[in-house]
């Protein structure tokens, strides 16, 4: 007797991913789609797309949809959320998207205590448009734009959204995740679940930074693409919870 | 209601009001500020929702998430303001999402003046934003067709799934008029918005997903070919005009919203002096009422052309006329207004007006 032990989450379209081999995106994607649905809010949720490699992602999450203008994902959130209450809005966004040209936009909403969820998806590259330097590139990364490495006196450092959102008052749940290995995909799992948690109960802003992957840009092969962003990346990016108000 | 004296800004949020609007998204800036001022208090009295954004740019992508999710949403803003939020037109527009998006124009380029102006004909009917798209734009010359417009602007908007700019200057903005708010708006078949993103527990079976984004280039033309359906059958329904003092005129002049006031009253001075004048006065900017034109006798010795800017709906005059007769400009820019006997000055001295 055949029985079923796992199958592809409902909270996922069948549209197959665009995403290169060794990204997190596809990992965080399943995520996401599974709490949508162990939640049971899938059918109540709006995903809000942005600009960068998870621009389809509005094909992939098994819900209704908006894709944003390149930053504007937490303005068109608000603006949403705002008219629907009822509904469960989370924007889907990458570090060039949210740490550089949307960075107003995001912590805006936070500041409001907009009650939308933000996963936010730091690889330390843009990737979509070809391996650029982000606003979360390391000191010493080379990248399409920073050829001799970044460098601090020109470039300044790697921008720490994190820390600098566990600043704002409206930031209810702010947690900091990995993806490089199977315990911390489960710890990234309880963080995304805990955050939308959370919206359920309109306790504000809530946001999960991952730190991921790009294994293309950065010129890696995919389990090197891992090692790197726990190794190189990690340190920069502490992992661990940044702002909780609590469940009360 | 009984006619009520009111400014044009205030009238402005009122009519949105009368018209339904769910939710008004902006960003402070003169001479546009009674609007927001007027919405933060009897918008939430209402029980509806009005949020101050931290810039334009945000403030017209949070009328693009809330025009998604099948709301009346609007917003206002003033020429360097309406210039940050021509990224998000473009998308709304791609997206077919329906909202309002008055415009108080001022002085420009740049910083420019908070005085009145029309320096914004090209950024309202050819956009700043990406793209093959247009706004329906409407320019009244009072508070009164303001605020029939603004009213009627929601309807037009969820009809056509298409963004309406109402195109005022600081003078309206600025100025006091008798108004009435009940006027009777035309009654138009408006279908369910089955396609807002509303979750899919209010559709089942069909996600809906509000969108610009079409990588093929054969369903991007597919799309470029749909809209530009949409906007001629637009120009079919939609283009209005008023014709005045149409009797046998030596001379038309063409002006649209504020100017158009100064010019009805260089039209009076210049029929006393027996120099009889006609005007095209434009309300929907676009569509451009070219159809006007026609009406325009063989024998007129030209057609002058008035804006306050140096010249920006002339292109639209050329296009019209299309060569049948002479036209001229008359232009004050920069926040100045003309008195009307500048009007009739230029009339008399048509020939030294003529471009073309």
């Amino acid at each position: 007797m055949w029985e079923t032990k796992y199958e592809k989450t409902q909270g996922l379209t069948d549209k197959k991913l665009s995403y290169c081999p060794g990204c997190a995106h596809g990992i965080i994607h399943k995520l996401v789609a599974e709490t949508l649905v162990e939640l049971g809010i899938l059918d109540r949720s709006i995903a809000i797309a942005s600009v960068g490699c998870s621009v389809f992602s509005y094909e992939f999450f098994n819900c209704d949809a908006q894709q944003a203008p390149h930053g504007r994902a937490c303005a068109l959130a608000t603006g949403i959320k705002r008219v629907l209450p009822e509904n469960i809005v989370f924007t889907y966004q990458g570090d060039g998207d949210l740490a550089s040209i949307g960075i107003a936009e995001t912590i805006h909403a936070a500041n409001r205590g907009e009650n939308i969820t933000v996963i936010f998806i730091n690889n330390a590259i843009y990737g979509m448009t070809g391996g650029q330097m982000a606003p979360t590139s390391l000191i010493g990364q080379k990248t399409t734009t920073s050829q001799d490495g970044r460098d601090q006196a020109h470039h300044g450092s790697p921008i720490k959204i994190s820390e600098m959102f566990a600043t704002i008052d409206g930031v209810a749940y702010l947690e900091r995740v990995a993806a490089y290995d199977p315990k911390h995909v489960i710890k990234a799992k309880s963080a995304i679940k805990k955050a939308f948690q959370y919206q359920i109960a309109n306790k504000g802003f809530t946001m999960v930074e991952v730190v991921s992957t790009c294994p293309v840009n950065w010129g890696m092969k995919p389990v090197d693409a891992m090692k790197w962003s726990k190794e190189a990346m990690e340190p920069v990016f502490p992992l661990g919870v940044f702002k909780d108000k609590g469940e009360k | 209601m009984a006619k009520v004296l009111m400014k044009g800004n205030e009238a402005i949020a009122l009519a949105a009001i009368k018209g339904g609007v769910d939710a008004f998204y902006g960003y402070p800036i003169t001479p546009q500020n009674e609007v927001p001022e007027y919405l933060s208090k009897h918008l939430l009295d209402a029980g509806k929702v009005f949020l101050q954004a931290e810039s334009e740019v945000s403030a017209i992508n949070m009328v693009y998430g809330a025009a998604g999710a099948g709301k009346r949403v609007m917003t206002s803003s003033s020429s360097p303001g309406i210039a940050l939020k021509q990224e998000g037109i473009s998308y709304i527009a791609g997206a077919e999402l329906p909202c309002l998006i008055v415009s108080v124009m001022r002085g420009g380029p740049g910083l420019g003046s908070i005085q009145p102006s029309q320096g914004d004909y090209y950024q309202a009917t050819r956009g700043g934003g990406n793209g093959d798209y247009h706004l329906i734009v409407f320019a009244p010359e009072s508070i009164q067709e303001t605020i029939d417009v603004i009213k009627e602007s929601f309807d037009i908007a969820d009809y056509y799934r298409n963004p309406v700019m109402v195109l005022v200057d600081g003078l309206i903005g600025q100025m006091m008029e008798s108004v009435d708010f009940d006027r009777p708006v035309k009654e138009r078949f408006l279908p369910e918005k089955d396609w807002a993103t509303t979750g899919t527990k209010n559709h089942p079976g069909r996600r809906n997903v509000a969108n610009s984004l079409y990588l093929d280039p054969q369903a991007l033309e597919q799309h470029n070919i749909h809209l530009n359906e949409k906007y001629k059958l637009i120009k079919k329904n939609e283009t209005r005009f008023e014709l005045i003092n149409f009797d046998n005129p030596e001379y038309i002049i063409v002006a649209y919203g504020t100017m158009a006031r100064i010019a009805r009253s260089a039209i009076e001075m210049l029929k006393k002096e027996g120099i009889e004048v006609s005007m095209i006065r434009p309300i929907s900017l676009f569509p451009y009422p070219e159809i006007a034109f026609d009406k325009i006798p063989e024998n007129v010795k030209g057609i002058l052309t008035c804006e306050l800017s140096m010249g920006q709906m002339l292109d639209d005059v050329l296009i019209a006329n299309n060569g049948r007769h002479k036209v001229g400009f008359f232009g004050r820019a920069g926040g100045m207004l003309p008195d009307p006997e500048e009007i009739v000055d230029a009339i008399k001295n048509f020939n030294e007006r003529v471009v073309k």
